[in-house]
């Protein structure tokens, strides 16, 4: 198994320069309680963050599907961020639980198909912490751009 | 082919400064599938609205975008302005470019303009896939739960049942009453507690609509608003209560005393007993952790002398199912123990008590015969110290926060002592004289003046005996120097604590608590008392430290909840739920485990069209069904869905940009 994993090629490319205008587009998904609402917060506050991040709305962070994540990246995304309640304080009781565990294997899962893990996070941000969503996105939209782009043949990317 | 139209509020300004607005409509009608695209300054006013009511008629749209501030602010009025030109308002979608744009990217209006594009982009591949849905009726059983018959349950189950709703009324003790069927009298106006509650208590047990299960307790609940079911198990009492009258041969005769729980351990109950002589329903239970006949087989004097033949000691607990709809929790409060406070001398002086054993004390139905009596000698004190803020407002040994009723007890407190032993002076160490609440400053006042008695601000620091007085030393801060007081009785004024089940109870019902243990309200100031799991609502201090008149008032509103919500014969639920496809079922079952409500069980279907041979599929109570969506993401098959969220709508939101 070791060696198989050794042969696997990574999707990752270091070796190509982004162009000098080149700007990440990342996925955020979130849960319809607690970082949406956090999300809407940070409008309300006016509190500014990068204008990178494209986000969808999910019921709970537990309805999010690997599948969407890998969707994401190979089609349209550098990056996606799942953010849904605390732990604890989840509107479905228990939904979060059983999202944080399928990250964690979706991050492994990630490793194994050649992406580089940080190219999928996950945060825990609540209705009332607009700030920290707004940190959040930084954060992330500052991890991808070290990364680099994934969809460099993407038309406008050339055009720019 | 799907036929979409966009529209772009301005919303004022507030989009129209930072995203341009002209171009992003220009952007939208190049997008495939979109027939219309339009803005507007405000498009959830009228004339916005009218805009897209007259644009489905006209272009024969058959999905809408409004690109506007947050869903959670205007989903609900642009669904509405869809159903009333006909069309089905879950063929809506709301591409949130205020919040998520504008507002957030004031510095850069190129980039919050291409955001807004693509948000709008995303909105409308979801809105192809979405489906025509329809609001689910959900049938309600009209029947109340109250947990707990203190003067909350109590009032909260009169006022539901006299709106002809039927009410189930579970206590934990083998009467109703609570704490209040303890007091004496009652601040400010000094009612006597007995008086004002006993009536209600009576009320209860002979009302149509109540049905009263004393002696039990909540085992578990199951289902959702309008549909509960719960098990209550009634502890084994020995005593058929329908055969006994309530004579009081088999207490009169019983040989064994035990501490009287009702009169805070000052006297002795037995072990076959009533809490206290006004007790609903007035009939004994035998405490079987004491009776000698439970324990070991001997005695059974009660049986004996009990001429209806009501004892049963082969008695067992029993479980019963009640169907209902809603549920009011009132668990009432606990009374802290002040144990930390060892430089008091907490339990080693005996001249030391609690407030509620100094209540059952000067009370007329209490174990001195309404006369406040030393504990260690029985005499009559003449110097009282009473001590506020035990417990409250203190980290370091209790909790921290005010239990709101102390103050005014403790007033009430310094009247009762004058009221029994005219020569008596009463001394009051205080912090601050908390007497917010209607009458209740003027009742403080009064009580000082009346009384005469003397209020010390500042701590006690220690208490110490001296010969059999107790010198209890602390600070007088207005003059800034240490007093001390000859006191023959220190009364100490607990905190109010939450009960030590609540907990326990806020995981079987299914609902929230904090870090003292108090079940927590949806909002704490425009949801009091609903929680945040629907049909389950809060009454008194189980929520926080209340007084009587706080309670009583919470009670009623959580009856008018109640009524409210049993006020149609059908609940309008949304109609985002799961749904399963038997075709592509596995009957795993990994959606039975994950779903924290229950709402998945098995079902069996035909293995083919016409074949006799069954297999196990899933199925979904879409009444019960919350709409997380966690079985649809844990589906390997594929085979449920979630309306509003389903697979394709997601999708097509990740691939549109």
């Amino acid at each position: 198994m070791e060696t198989v994993t050794n042969q696997l090629v990574s999707i990752e490319k270091p070796e190509i320069v982004a162009p000098p205008n080149w700007e990440p587009v990342i996925m955020g998904i979130l849960c319809n309680w607690c970082s949406y609402a956090g999300s809407d917060l940070t409008g309300t506050s006016r509190i500014q963050y990068p204008p990178n991040i494209r986000i969808i709305r999910v019921p709970c962070s537990s309805r999010v599907d690997p599948w969407f994540l890998i969707k994401s990246l190979q089609t349209t995304a550098d990056g996606v961020l799942v953010s849904g309640c605390h732990p604890g304080d989840c509107h479905y009781i228990s939904g979060n639980y059983y999202a944080r565990r399928r990250f964690l294997v979706t991050k492994k899962l990630l490793n194994f198909i050649g992406y580089h893990e940080n190219r999928i996070q996950f945060s825990w941000v609540s209705a009332a912490e607009g700030p920290k969503f707004a940190k959040v996105v930084a954060k992330v939209t500052e991890d991808i751009k070290k990364l680099g782009p994934l969809h460099l043949y993407k038309k406008e990317n050339f055009e720019k | 082919m799907a036929r979409v139209g966009v529209f772009v509020c301005f919303c004022g300004a507030n989009i129209a400064d930072y995203v341009d607005v002209p171009q992003v409509v220009e952007e939208a009608k190049r997008i495939r599938d979109v027939r219309f695209a339009i803005d507007y300054k405000y498009m959830c006013s009228d004339p916005g609205q009218q805009q897209i009511r007259d644009a489905i008629a006209q272009h024969r749209l058959t999905s809408i975008v409004v690109a506007a501030c947050s869903p959670r602010m205007h989903e609900k009025t642009f669904r509405k302005a869809l159903s009333d030109a006909g069309m089905n308002p879950y063929l809506l979608e709301v591409a949130n470019i205020r919040e998520h744009s504008s507002w957030v990217h004031q510095k850069d209006k190129k980039a919050a303009t291409e955001k807004a594009c693509d948000l709008i982009r995303m909105a409308v591949a979801k809105s192809i896939a979405n489906e025509q849905l329809h609001e689910i009726s959900v049938p309600v059983t009209k029947r109340a739960l109250v947990i707990g018959g203190g003067i909350a349950g109590i009032q909260a189950a009169l006022d539901i049942a006299d709106a002809r709703i039927p009410v189930v009324l579970v206590e934990k003790s083998p009467s109703i009453g609570g704490k209040m069927a303890q007091l004496d009298e009652t601040f400010p106006t000094l009612d006597c507690s007995q008086c004002i509650l006993t009536p209600k208590m009576v009320d209860v047990a002979s009302h149509p609509y109540i049905e009263l299960i004393p002696y039990a307790e909540v085992l578990e609940l199951q289902g959702f608003v309008g549909n509960y079911k719960v098990k209550i198990k009634k502890k084994a009492s020995y005593v058929n209560f329908k055969t006994c009258t309530g004579c009081g041969a088999c207490w009169q005769k019983c040989p064994v005393k035990v501490p009287n729980e009702y009169n805070m351990g000052i006297d002795k109950r037995k072990a076959i007993y009533t809490p206290f002589p006004q007790a609903v329903p007035n009939k004994p239970v035998i405490d079987a952790e004491h009776c000698t006949m439970l324990l070991k087989g001997k005695c059974g004097i009660c049986a004996k002398v009990c001429l209806p033949g009501a004892i049963d000691y082969k008695m067992e607990d029993e479980i019963i199912e009640r169907e209902i709809g809603a549920v009011v929790v009132a668990t009432g409060y606990d009374m802290w123990d002040p144990k930390p406070y060892e430089e008091y001398g907490v339990g080693r002086f005996k001249d030391i008590i609690t407030s509620l054993e100094f209540e059952r004390m000067v009370s007329a139905n209490g174990p001195t015969n309404g006369l406040p009596l030393r504990p260690s000698d029985g005499k009559v004190p003449k110097n009282v110290v009473f001590i506020k803020c035990i417990g409250s407002r203190d980290e370091a040994k209790g909790i921290e926060y005010c239990s709101k009723i102390c103050c005014m007890y403790t007033t009430k407190h310094t009247i009762l002592l004058h009221h029994k032993v005219h020569d008596s002076h009463a001394y009051v160490f205080y912090m601050d004289i908390r007497a917010a609440g209607k009458g209740y400053e003027e009742f403080v006042k009064k009580a000082q003046v009346d009384t005469g008695a003397t209020y010390l601000r500042g701590r006690v620091s220690k208490i110490y005996k001296k010969g059999d007085k107790l010198m209890v030393r602390g600070e007088d801060a207005q003059i800034g120097q240490v007093v001390e007081v000859e006191a023959d009785l220190v009364v100490l004024a607990t905190a109010v604590i939450a009960p030590k089940d609540n907990p326990d109870l806020a995981r079987l019902l299914g609902i929230s608590y904090d870090k003292y243990g108090y079940l927590s309200e949806a909002h704490p100031k425009l949801r009091p008392v609903e929680t945040a799991k629907a049909g389950i609502f809060l009454a008194g201090c189980t929520q926080a430290p209340k007084d009587i008149p706080e309670t009583v008032a919470q009670a009623s509103a959580c009856a008018a909840k109640v009524c409210g919500l049993f006020a149609g014969d059908t609940m309008k639920k949304d109609p985002m739920v799961s749904t399963i496809n038997n075709e592509y079922c596995s009957g795993c079952q990994n959606c039975v485990t994950v779903c924290p409500y229950g709402a998945i069980v098995t079902d069996e279907v035909p293995m083919g069209h016409g074949s006799k041979e069954l297999r196990t599929v899933a199925k979904i109570n879409e009444g019960v069904c919350q709409g997380c969506g966690s079985c649809v993401a844990i589906c390997r098959s594929m085979a449920i869905n979630l309306a509003g969220f389903t697979d394709p709508q997601l999708i097509n939101e990740i691939v549109s940009i």
